[in-house]
C-alpha cells in the first residue's frame, strides 16, 4: 500500500471510532439507550391500564398486550409529565409499537416481554402504530396515548 | 480498450448459465410489477386490499422473495459458474453444476407456487409465528442447498489450480467469488437450522410450537450477511472489471484482497443490529454488534477510495488534468464499454446507501427509523442500487457473450442505469422523509393512513408517498427498458461464436500479498469472532424467553392448531 492509501485507511478508522464513541457517550452519559433483555417478567395476556406502583407522583406502570389486530388497552390516558413503565407482550404474532413523533420504538415478540420507559411532557394525543407486519389487517392496528390534565382529576 | 480474452465454453455449461440468468430475469418481471403496485397502494391511489387478484402483502412477499432472494442467489451462482472457471482457465465440472441448478429451480418453483396461491403471505423474512405452507419453507431450503452445491463444485477446481500453479497469486476474481460464498455458506447454516429444524416440522404439524426469539436470532444471523452476499459479487465486478471499463487499471490489487478478507471477518457477527428494538437480547450484545457493524463499514470506505483512484488514474492516462476533469472524462455514455454505465451509476447510488446504512447501525439512533419506511428507502439504495445494476449489467453481458448475440438497442441499454438512478433517488427521498415522520413500512397505507375515508387518515404523509410513487414509476420505466433490451437480444439470431469473455483489469500496484494469499486464517478468525458475538446472544435468548408460540395464518387471529381441532370435532 502506498502513502495515500495508508492515510485513507487511518482517516476511515478515526471517523468510525468517533461515530461509535458518540454512540457510547450518548448511551452512558445521556441515557439514550435501546430496550434490553428483561428476565423478571413473564409474558402476559391480561392488560393493565396505567396504575401506580409507588407514592411517587406521575409515575405509572402499564401492561399492554398486542394482538391481531389491536392494542389492549386500545387507549391510555396519562397526565403531562407522566413517566410510564411500559411492559409490552404479544398474545399471538410479532407486532410493532411505535409512538408517532417519538423515539419509542419497540417490538412485541411472543415468548418475551419488552420494557421501556415513556415520558410525555406535552398535552396531546399520540398514536401508536403497529409497524411490523402481523397479518391481513395489520394496517388497521393503531392505539392511542392521550396526555391530558384530566387524567389527574379523574384520580382524585 | 483492447478486446478481452475469449475462452470457449462447453455447450452444456453455456446452457446452464443461460438458464440461471434467464429464469430469474423472467421472474423479476413479476417482482417489479409487485413493486409498482406497492407504491400505488402506499400513495393511496389503490385503496383496496388487493388489485387484480394480488393482495398487498402477498405481492410484497413476492417482491421481497423474487427480487432479493431468488434473483440474487441465481445470479451469484450463474456468475460464479461463468467467472471462476474463466479466471482459472479451466472447465466447469458439469454434473454437480447441473444438480445445483436443478435443485435451485425446483425449490424456487415450490416457493413461487405457495406465494402465488396465497398460502405464504408471510413476507420474505417469514418471521414465525406467522406460518406459511410447508412448500414455502422447503422451497427456500432447496434454493439454499442448491447454491451450496454450486460452491462445493468450484472448490476442487480451485485446489487443482493451486497444485498446478504453485506460488502464483489466486486471481482476484476468484478471491471475490470465494469470499461471497464463504460468507454465504456460514450465514445460511443458521437459516437452514431455523427452517429445517424449527419451521418445516412445525408447518407440517409435527411440532406444535416454536421458540420465536430463537428463530429471530437465527434469521438475523443470516439476514445481515445476506446483504453482503448481494454486495460481494458487485464488489468483484467493481474491483476486477470497472477499472478496465473506465480505461485504467486497478489502483491496488492488495487492497482489493484485504477488503474481501475484511468482509469474511466482519459480515456475520453483526445480526443484532436488526434487533435493537426487541426483547430477549441485552443492550450489551446490541452494542457489541453495533461496534462490529462499524468495523464492516471500513472495507467499503477503502473501496470508495481505491475505485476512485483507479478511475482517476485511467482518466489521467487519457489526458485529464486539473482537479475535476477526470470525473468528467469517464466513459459514462460509451456504448462499447456499456457495462461501465451500470457499475458507475450503482456506485453513485451506493454513496447514499452507505451513509443511510451507518445511520441505521447507530444503536439508539436506529429507534428513530426502525421499521419505518426509511428502511426500504435505505435498502433500495443498496440492493436495488449497486447490487441490482451490477447484476443487470452482468446478466445482459452473460446473455450476449454466452449466446453469441450482439446486444440490441445498446443506447437504450446505456440509458437504463441513469434512469434507474433518477428514479431510485426520488423514490428513496420520499420513503426516507416519510419514515422520519413515522410512516411505517410493510403496510398497506391505501387501506388506512392514506385513505381519506379511514379514521386513521394522515394527510401529513401525502407528499412523501406521492414523491415515492413518482420515483417508483420512473424505476418501473427503467426496468421496462431493460427487459426490452434483454429480450430483444435473447430473441435475435446469433451474430458471433459464443464464448466466455470478461473485461478483467490489470493492477497498477501489483505487490506481493503476504498473509492475504491464504483464506484459511481469515475464515478461522471469522468463526472466532462469531463465537464471541453470539455467545451472549444465545444466553440472552435462553434467559429472556419464557414460552413458545403456536402458528398463525396471516388472515386468522386464532392459532392454526386450534382451527384444526375445530375442523375435526363433530
Ligand atoms: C420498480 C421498482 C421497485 C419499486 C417501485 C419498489 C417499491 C418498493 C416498496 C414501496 C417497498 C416497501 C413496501 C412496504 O414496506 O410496504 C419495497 C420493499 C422491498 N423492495 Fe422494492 N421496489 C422496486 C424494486 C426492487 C428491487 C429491484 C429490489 C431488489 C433487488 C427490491 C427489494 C425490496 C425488498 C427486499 C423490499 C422489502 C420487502 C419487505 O419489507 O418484506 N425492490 N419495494
Ligand atoms: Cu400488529
Ligand atoms: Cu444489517
Amino acid at each position: 500500500m502506498d502513502r495515500i492509501e495508508k492515510m485513507v485507511m487511518a482517516i476511515a478508522i478515526v471517523l468510525l471510532v468517533v461515530f461509535f464513541g458518540a454512540i457510547v457517550v450518548a448511551a452512558t452519559s445521556y441515557g439514550v439507550d435501546v430496550p434490553t433483555c428483561i428476565t423478571d417478567r413473564k409474558p402476559f395476556v391480561e392488560s393493565a391500564p396505567p396504575f401506580k406502583t409507588s407514592d411517587q407522583p406521575l409515575r405509572y406502570e402499564v401492561h399492554t398486550v398486542a394482538r391481531m389486530w389491536m392494542f389492549d388497552p386500545p387507549e391510555i390516558t396519562v397526565p403531562p409529565g407522566a413517566e410510564i413503565d411500559l411492559y409490552l407482550s404479544s398474545a399471538d404474532v410479532v407486532h410493532g409499537y411505535h409512538v408517532e413523533g417519538t423515539n419509542t420504538n419497540l417490538m412485541a415478540v411472543p415468548g418475551a416481554v419488552t420494557y421501556t420507559r415513556l415520558k410525555f411532557d406535552r398535552e396531546g394525543t399520540y398514536r401508536v402504530l403497529c409497524h411490523e407486519y402481523c397479518g391481513t389487517a395489520h394496517h388497521l392496528m393503531v392505539g392511542t396515548i392521550v396526555v391530558s390534565h384530566r387524567a389527574m382529576e379523574g384520580e382524585q | 480498450m483492447n478486446a478481452a480474452l475469449k475462452l470457449p465454453v462447453e455447450p452444456w455449461a453455456r446452457r446452464l448459465v443461460l438458464l440461471e440468468i434467464v429464469l430469474p430475469v423472467v421472474l423479476l418481471v413479476l417482482g417489479i410489477y409487485a413493486g409498482l403496485l406497492q407504491v400505488l397502494f402506499r400513495a393511496g391511489v389503490i385503496q383496496a386490499a388487493e388489485f387484480w387478484g394480488w393482495e398487498y402483502y402477498q405481492a410484497l412477499t413476492l417482491h421481497g422473495v423474487v427480487n432479493a432472494i431468488v434473483f440474487t442467489t441465481f445470479f451469484a451462482v450463474a456468475f460464479g459458474n461463468a467467472l471462476v472457471p474463466y479466471a482459472l482457465g479451466m472447465k466447469l465440472p458439469l454434473r454437480w453444476a447441473w444438480v445445483s441448478g436443478i435443485v435451485m429451480i425446483v425449490g424456487t418453483l415450490m416457493a413461487a407456487w405457495a406465494i402465488l396461491a396465497g398460502k405464504a403471505s408471510v413476507l420474505y423474512t417469514f418471521y414465525p409465528p406467522l406460518m406459511a405452507h410447508p412448500l414455502f419453507y422447503i422451497g427456500a431450503a432447496l434454493l439454499i442447498i442448491g447454491s451450496w452445491i454450486a460452491f462445493f463444485n468450484w472448490i476442487p477446481l480451485y485446489l487443482r489450480w493451486r497444485r498446478e500453479h504453485p506460488g502464483e497469486k489466486t486471481p482476484l476474481a476468484v478471491v471475490g467469488m470465494f469470499a461471497t460464498f464463504i460468507v454465504w455458506l456460514i450465514a445460511t447454516v443458521a437459516v437452514a437450522i431455523e427452517v429445517v429444524v424449527l419451521l418445516i416440522p412445525w408447518s407440517l404439524g409435527w411440532t406444535q410450537e416454536v421458540n420465536v426469539p430463537l428463530a429471530r436470532m437465527l434469521f438475523w444471523f443470516f439476514g445481515h450477511p445476506l446483504v453482503y452476499f448481494w454486495l460481494l459479487p458487485a464488489y468483484t465486478m467493481y474491483y476486477t472489471m470497472l477499472p478496465r471499463l473506465g480505461g485504467g487499471k486497478l489502483y491496488s490489487d492488495k487492497v482489493g484482497r484485504m477488503v474481501f478478507m475484511m468482509f469474511i471477518l466482519f459480515s456475520i457477527p453483526v445480526g443484532a443490529h436488526h434487533q435493537f428494538a426487541e426483547p430477549a437480547v441485552s443492550s450489551g450484545a446490541k452494542l457489541l454488534h453495533s461496534f462490529l457493524t462499524f468495523a464492516v463499514a471500513l472495507p467499503s470506505l477503502l473501496t470508495a477510495f481505491t475505485l476512485a483512484a483507479s478511475l482517476e488514474h485511467g482518466a489521467r492516462q487519457r489526458g485529464a488534468h486539473g482537479l475535476f476533469d477526470w470525473i468528467v472524462k469517464q466513459p459514462f455514455f460509451s456504448t462499447d464499454g456499456w457495462m461501465f454505465s451500470y457499475l458507475i451509476a450503482g456506485l453513485v447510488i451506493f454513496i447514499m446507501g452507505g451513509i443511510s446504512g451507518i445511520i441505521n447501525a447507530s444503536y439508539s439512533m436506529n429507534l428513530l427509523v426502525h421499521n419505518t419506511s426509511w428502511l426500504p428507502g435505505h435498502f433500495h439504495l443498496t440492493v436495488a442500487g449497486p447490487v441490482l445494476l451490477a447484476f443487470l449489467g452482468m446478466s445482459l453481458h452473460l446473455l450476449a457473450t454466452y449466446t453469441g448475440k450482439a446486444i440490441r438497442l445498446k443506447r437504450l441499454a446505456v440509458a437504463v442505469p441513469y434512469l434507474w438512478l433518477v428514479g431510485v433517488f426520488i423514490f428513496s427521498w420520499g420513503m426516507m422523509r416519510g419514515g422520519l415522520h413515522g410512516e411505517p413500512r410493510r403496510t398497506n397505507l391505501g387501506m388506512s393512513y392514506l385513505n381519506p375515508d379511514s379514521p386513521f387518515y394522515n394527510p401529513e404523509w401525502k407528499l412523501y408517498v406521492t414523491v415515492a410513487m413518482i420515483g417508483g414509476i420512473i424505476m418501473t420505466l427503467a426496468m421496462i427498458a431493460y427487459f426490452t433490451v434483454f429480450f430483444a437480444t435473447a430473441l435475435r439470431s446469433r451474430t458471433q461464436q459464443p464464448a466466455a469473455e470478461f473485461p478483467l483489469s490489470e493492477a497498477y500496484h501489483d505487490e506481493p500479498v503476504g498473509a492475504l494469499a491464504n483464506l484459511r486464517p481469515w475464515v478461522i478468525t471469522a468463526i472466532v469472532l462469531i463465537v464471541i458475538a453470539y455467545t451472549p446472544m444465545v444466553r440472552d435468548v435462553m434467559r429472556g424467553t419464557f414460552s413458545n408460540a403456536p402458528g398463525y395464518e396471516p388472515h386468522n387471529p386464532a392459532p392454526v392448531n386450534q382451527i384444526e381441532q375445530l375442523d375435526t370435532s363433530p
